[in-house]
């Protein structure tokens, strides 16, 4: 085990990266110059415009230690496939941000398609992944400095030019932690050629009552043409802390769509950074956070409009429970030159207790005329008049309001269209919210 | 089944139900009768258990308080509202709504649950009596219906709830002719011996489709006149100025 260290707020002074050896001298140069990073700036806080709405003092004061490889001695394949449905195709699975081949299934792929471990890529042709950690972290922010500093492992993914992947691709990265108060940093990579296609699945899940921190980076890079359809189900304990950043850079002609379903941890923020560096490319940003209890679920997005005639969805819902919180902090950024951008942003939000809170704060900044641009966001509670309506036909209070939340959010679950990922949501919505029989598909 | 004693409700200290007196026999059709502002439909929906009204008097159905249960307890009992103004509910399927519906109410009388395939044939068979096109199974509940289609929608429901007692307020309200037939035979072919109805109308119109067995006429929140189907034709032809004498007793001028 590694030494204990202290509170992450309280690390930088003393902590030296780089357990690489041999010939990662970028790497180690890399990891410490994000960690200086952060020694300079800090973490954010409140006074950060894009940090303003969530708190972090809960993940900052936590003793978190670093996670080490082979970690997590109660995790069982009952556990993982509990926690993510098997979908048959290849699945990377990693507990505690390392790579558990014992869980893990590697089937055959079509040539030019790589799928694997980036401690793996990092043994053997690190240069790879050289471009992924020194870009200078001051563009990033904190946590993904962070993450920079201390990520060993995740997915690694390489699509050839031409490459179609037509089985999902699943990643799923489970957490065990136990008694420690672990904090796992996994770094994913996907690397989409021209022509190339896949869908891939990140799943984030846990042990319950586990106290633990995952600080995720994911990157895609989509050249020409390129079609990636991304899904995340973040599902952790509400015991643990979740930061995620999914920064995203197209090409020319390519398609990036994401889904992401925010259920669990006890804060939460998924950060989607979507640079449309060529020309038409198209993007489709979807999310839904249920948070409830004492949960946090933030959602900032920031998609950057450089290129010409380039398209970006977003539609966003929640539904926010007890005294949960969410966060909608979604901004278009249209530059100077970016002309025929076509930019649509909507949050909607459906509030069922009078101590559960929302900041929905769509923004567009336009720097160019010719644009299509139309942002939205709307908050309201449960129609009154459709719960007498329902109940008035023998259907009780607590399932009549489960059908009106399920039809609130069902827009969402309509949209993913891998199936049997589709049920499991439908599933994991319907049993936080009570459920009446869906088995009449309306 | 059903008996009304000195029913008053007020909502924001505004008497709307002056004290209303009502009995209702299993098999038998009332029409209440009344002009605009009379009470009508807040009767409808003080029966139903809509929330929001200060209630004193009595309503006794089977021979429990109605006043104290639930709307979905009421349901269950076997009360039955046809709305004047149904509400639009996106998202829920109209087939989903009425099995989880159907369900919830042979669970709470201990019944078996209608699987979906017994419960499409029951809701097919249903949707005859009112002329619906199958597909409005597959639509929202309500979403984007016209006035005709929401009403028929109603008497649908009606048809697979099977209630024992049904309120049906204000059903010929934005109805052509053809459709207030269809609605009309569509409440005829429910009427039964076990079953009770309080069709509240506006108009005598509906009461030529619909005969009922009495007619009552509201005004200022209270019933004024009580007789047979003869009460409606007398109505039409005086208006319901001529209840002037009854309403002066209750000391409301018109």
């Amino acid at each position: 085990m590694t030494p204990p260290v202290k509170a992450i707020g309280g690390v930088l002074a003393d902590l030296t990266p780089g357990r690489e050896r041999g010939n990662l001298g970028w790497l180690a140069e890399a990891r410490f110059n994000a960690l200086e990073w952060v020694g300079q700036h800090g973490f954010p806080s409140r006074k950060d415009e894009d940090w303003k709405y969530t708190r972090l003092d809960p993940i900052l004061t936590v003793p978190f230690e670093a996670s080490i490889a082979g970690s997590g001695s109660r995790t069982t394949a009952e556990l993982i496939n509990a926690a993510s449905i098997d979908l048959g195709g290849v699945r990377l699975v990693f507990v505690n941000g390392h790579f558990a081949a014992q869980f893990s299934r590697l089937t055959e792929l079509p040539a030019g398609a790589l799928v694997t471990n980036l401690a793996s890529v990092l043994a053997t042709t690190p240069e790879r992944l050289e471009p992924f950690f020194s870009h200078t972290p001051g563009g990033r922010r904190a946590f993904a400095a962070f993450n920079d500093a201390f990520a060993e492992d995740g997915a690694f993914i390489h699509l050839a030019s031409g490459v179609t992947v037509a089985e999902p691709i699943q990643i799923v990265y489970f957490s065990d932690t136990e008694a420690l108060p672990l904090m796992s940093s996994p770094r994913s990579v996907i690397i989409a050629d021209s022509d190339s296609r896949a869908t891939i699945i990140e799943t984030y899940a846990g042990i319950n009552n586990d106290i633990y921190f995952t600080n995720a980076v994911t990157e895609v890079v989509l050249a020409e043409n390129a079609q990636i359809d991304h899904y995340k189900v973040q599902n952790e304990p509400v015991t643990a802390f979740h930061l995620a950043l999914l920064e995203v850079r197209q090409g020319r002609n390519s398609r990036f769509s994401s889904h992401y379903v925010a259920l669990g941890s006890s804060i939460a923020r998924h950060e989607v950074r979507v640079l449309l560096a060529g020309a038409e490319a198209e993007v489709s940003l979807d999310g839904i956070y249920l948070p409830q209890g004492e949960q946090s679920h933030d959602n900032t997005i920031f998609i950057d409009h450089v290129a010409t005639n380039c398209t970006s969805h977003q539609l966003y819902k929640g539904v926010l429970d007890g005294r949960g919180h969410g966060v909608f902090n979604g901004h278009i950024m249209v530059r100077h030159g970016a002309d025929g951008s076509d930019a649509h942003q909507k949050n909607k939000n459906l509030i069922l207790s009078d101590l559960a809170e929302i900041d929905t704060r769509p923004r567009l900044e336009i720097y160019t005329d010719d644009v299509k641009c139309t942002h939205g966001a709307a908050v309201g509670a449960l129609d009154d008049e459709a719960l007498l309506y329902l109940r008035t036909r023998g259907i009780p209070m607590a399932e009549a309001r489960g059908l009106l939340v399920y039809a609130f959010v069902q827009e969402m679950v309509d949209r993913i269209e891998l199936e049997p990922l589709r049920v499991q949501l439908e599933k994991l919505v319907a049993d936080r919210f009570g459920k009446g029989d869906r088995s009449v598909k309306p | 089944m059903l008996k009304i004693k000195e029913l008053r409700a007020s909502i924001d200290n505004k008497e709307i139900l002056r004290g209303v007196n009502l009995e209702l026999k299993a098999g038998e059709v009332h029409a209440i009768m009344g002009p605009n502002g009379s009470g009508k439909s807040t009767l409808a929906s003080v029966l139903i258990g809509r929330d929001g009204y200060e209630l004193s008097g009595s309503v006794e159905y089977e021979g429990q308080d109605l006043l104290a249960l639930s709307p979905e307890e009421r349901a269950a009992a076997g009360v039955f509202l046809a709305f004047q103004h149904p509400v639009e509910i996106p998202g829920v399927g109209n087939a989903y709504f009425m099995r989880t519906a159907l369900n919830s109410l042979r669970r709470h009388r201990g019944q078996e649950e209608l699987d979906a395939v017994d419960f499409l044939s029951l809701a097919q068979e249903r949707m005859k009596l009112v002329e619906m096109d199958p597909t409005f199974m597959n639509r929202s509940v309500n979403e984007g219906f016209s006035g005709g289609e929401k009403k028929r929608n109603e008497i649908w429901q009606m048809a697979i709830l099977e209630p024992k007692f049904a309120i049906l307020d204000e059903t010929d309200s934005g109805l052509d002719i053809d459709a207030l037939r269809i609605v009309a035979s569509g409440v005829n072919a429910l009427r039964s011996e076990g079953r009770a109805m309080l069709v509240i109308t506006h108009h005598q119109r509906l009461l030529d489709f619909i005969v009922p067995d009495y007619v009552h006429v509201m005004a200022a929140g209270q019933i004024v006149r009580s007789g047979d189907k003869n009460l409606a034709l007398e109505l039409e032809e005086t208006g319901y100025a001529g209840l002037t004498p009854s309403l002066a007793q209750v000391g409301v001028a018109l």
